[in-house]
């Protein structure tokens, strides 16, 4: 009965879901679109994320470069030739790149796999390294990446960075891939190999002892979560259509941390909440950055309030919330009706409010 | 190349080390102590050079004056930062003190955009740190010998007061184990506050001669140095304070030579430096002079 109850509630949220994207998709204005777009993308990378840590244990610190290679390739293989033409103008794009375009799926499904193998060559010596020396060694790995990319001029076109990038992205695409990004996560965590990478994250020579094979679970994990990470790097090239080694400083990787852990760890709609609210919030401060009226008053914007508003506010969540929004829980229809009842009787019982945590 | 040019670069190196590791050594000690990777420490940096630029340009202070003002206003921060943000966090799972580093940068970093603007601005030398000096048939600026001198001071110093003072020695007992030196008496807190204040200065110091060695100073500069200086302290064996000096000296010289050397891969030299700290990590773990811990079941 409750199984029934809950499975229509599912297709039902998922239907509304749908057609609420397909009414964005078709009304919203550009940028309120590119918002949401972004908070699906920053989902990905923060649910990737907690895979790799809140799951696994990993501590890797390659996001940024993943996202990247991810990125890279994308915007290499949907860039029309003539683009490429007008991008490379130092130095020639190599001959059998210049003149091929593929289809936005096909390069994001390339730009994803070439990640995931590129970081599984990475992940096989560094996890070796357990704890902070792994994710010095990975965030090094990131910055070796993010370095190539200025150099190779030939393969990325350096600092300059590539621009006209077509913007195959929309709500279905960002949206999609997240769906099917935690549809598989969340299948992978809940199987036989998610209980191993779980003993894996709690006690790793206590895992190994009782046979569970320890280089190929974190390999595993580590190929699953880049592959998604290349993915989103491979939809944001789509998004802004301007990339450049810049954009994937690894400042973008404490983001992700930041977002995750905020969102809670273990939790995928946790990290799903907290990057939309994140991608959210900073567009919804934006307008303190930029000159504003108040009367006959002009008020000159303020650039990097944003930031001190939000690295203030992570810090809070961090002090007074040990777990973040939603510690270790994942979102549930009998989680949500709970905290109906308990609002419910509380409102009965006359005090306000509700502690949902 | 010719000898004296290897020497002029060596200078270079060993000057652009010192800097590596006067920073390096306030990584190594929080880690040492907390086994907190405190990334704010690179904005530190940023803040002791600020502090210096506006002691000049605003309250007209001498040189001097503004450095010591500099390195007590940034050493207050680097308290203030310590108590707020870290020491709530002693007993949460270790992600969150990251976490909280990585706001406390955020913070800073864009604090400093807020209140000092995020144009790059220039930063004046002392007039006698502008001059050129033949020795030799070599020639450096004034600035070269001068801060490798004033780190080498600050190295004895720092060497003295770890392995001679009770300070120093409380320090040694908190990286061992917190706890048990909390129960032989030890005021934790106020030692791991001396900590941040000695490691804070000596950002402060390497702030304002990174200042004077690339005078150009802008809310964003302290992020590289700090992360080379986070891997000298790696290379050095992180906890590791003397190995933190090796660690920044050697990064500093292999990173100027290389680019003396190969100019053509100059463009790498980032990629250079992380390489070997991937390549050393990979053969022995815990740096140059670190222990090795055996794994505890």
């Amino acid at each position: 009965m409750k199984m029934k109850r809950n499975t229509i509630l599912t297709i039902i949220a998922l239907l509304v879901i749908i057609v609420l994207l397909f009414l964005a998709e078709k009304s919203l204005n550009p940028y309120y679109k590119r918002i949401l777009n972004l908070c699906a993308i920053y989902s990905i990378f923060s649910v990737t994320f907690n895979l790799i840590f809140g799951y696994t244990g990993q501590f890797s610190l390659g996001h940024a470069g993943f996202a990247a290679i991810g990125a890279y390739i994308a915007a290499l293989l949907t860039l029309s030739p003539a683009q490429k033409a007008v991008n490379f103008f130092l130095k020639p794009i190599i001959s059998p790149l210049a003149n091929v375009e593929f289809p936005f799926l096909f390069a994001l499904i390339v730009g994803g796999l070439l990640t995931a193998v590129l970081s599984m060559l990475i992940a096989w010596p560094a996890l070796r390294l357990r704890g902070d020396y792994l994710a010095i060694a990975t965030l090094g790995f990131s910055e070796i990446i993010r370095s190539l990319m200025v150099n190779m001029q030939s393969l990325t076109n350096g600092a300059l960075g590539l621009k006209g990038i077509p913007g195959y992205t929309n709500l279905f695409w960002s949206w999609g891939c997240l769906a099917v990004c935690i549809f598989i996560i969340k299948r992978l965590v809940d199987s036989s190999y998610g209980r191993a990478i779980s003993a894996v994250r709690d006690d790793e020579v206590a895992a190994e002892a009782l046979g569970v094979n320890l280089f190929k679970h974190k390999m595993m994990a580590f190929g699953v979560s880049s592959f998604f990470v290349g993915v989103a790097g491979g939809l944001m090239a789509n998004l802004i259509s301007t990339i450049d080694p810049k954009v994937f400083l690894f400042t973008l990787t404490y983001q992700i941390v930041g977002v995750t852990v905020m969102g809670g760890m273990g939790s995928l709609t946790g990290s799903v909440i907290s990057a939309s609210l994140y991608t959210i919030f900073l567009e919804a401060l934006r307008p303190l950055e930029s000159q504003f009226t108040i009367g006959s008053l002009t008020v000159p914007g303020i650039p990097g309030m944003r930031m001190v508003i939000f690295s203030v506010l992570l810090l809070m969540v961090i002090l007074f919330s040990r777990k973040g929004l939603m510690g270790n829980t994942e979102f549930s229809w009998d989680g949500l009706f709970r905290l109906f009842n308990r609002l419910r009787s509380k409102k009965g019982e006359g005090s306000t409010g509700g502690d949902e945590s | 190349m010719t000898f004296d040019s290897f020497l002029q670069n060596l200078a270079n190196g060993i000057s652009l080390g010192s800097l590596y590791a006067l920073i390096a050594i306030g990584y190594t000690m929080v880690y040492g102590i907390l086994r907190l990777i405190n990334f704010a420490h690179g904005d530190l940096v940023m803040l002791g050079s600020y502090f210096a630029f506006y002691g000049v340009s605003m309250f007209f202070l001498p040189w001097w004056a503004a450095f010591i003002f500099a390195i007590a206003v940034t050493a207050g921060v680097g308290v203030v930062m310590e108590k707020v943000a870290y020491r709530p966090l002693r007993e949460f799972p270790r992600i969150n003190l990251f976490t909280a580093a990585v706001a406390v940068s955020f913070l800073l970093e864009n604090l400093a955009i807020v209140i000092f603007g995020g144009r790059p601005k220039a930063f004046s030398r002392p007039p006698f740190l502008d001059k050129m000096l033949n020795i030799g048939s070599i020639t450096f600026v004034s600035y070269t010998p001068i801060i490798i001198g004033v780190s080498l001071v600050l190295f004895v110093g720092l060497i003295l007061i770890i392995n001679h003072t009770k300070a120093g020695t409380a320090m040694r007992a908190l990286s061992k184990d917190i706890e048990t030196t909390g129960l032989m008496g030890v005021n934790t807190n106020k030692i791991i506050m001396f900590a941040f204040l000695l490691g804070s200065c000596l950002a402060a110091v390497g702030g304002i001669l990174w200042a004077i060695k690339f005078p150009q100073i802008n809310p964003l500069m302290g992020v590289m140095p700090g992360l080379k200086a986070f891997v000298a302290a790696v290379l050095g064996g992180i906890g590791n304070v003397g190995g933190a000096m090796i660690g920044g000296l050697l990064l500093g010289i292999v990173e100027i030579m290389l680019v003396a050397f190969f100019p053509s891969l100059s463009g790498y030299r980032d990629a250079f430096s992380f390489s070997i700290l991937i390549l050393l990590l990979l053969f022995r773990p815990t740096g140059i002079m670190g222990e090795v811990q055996p794994e505890k079941v």
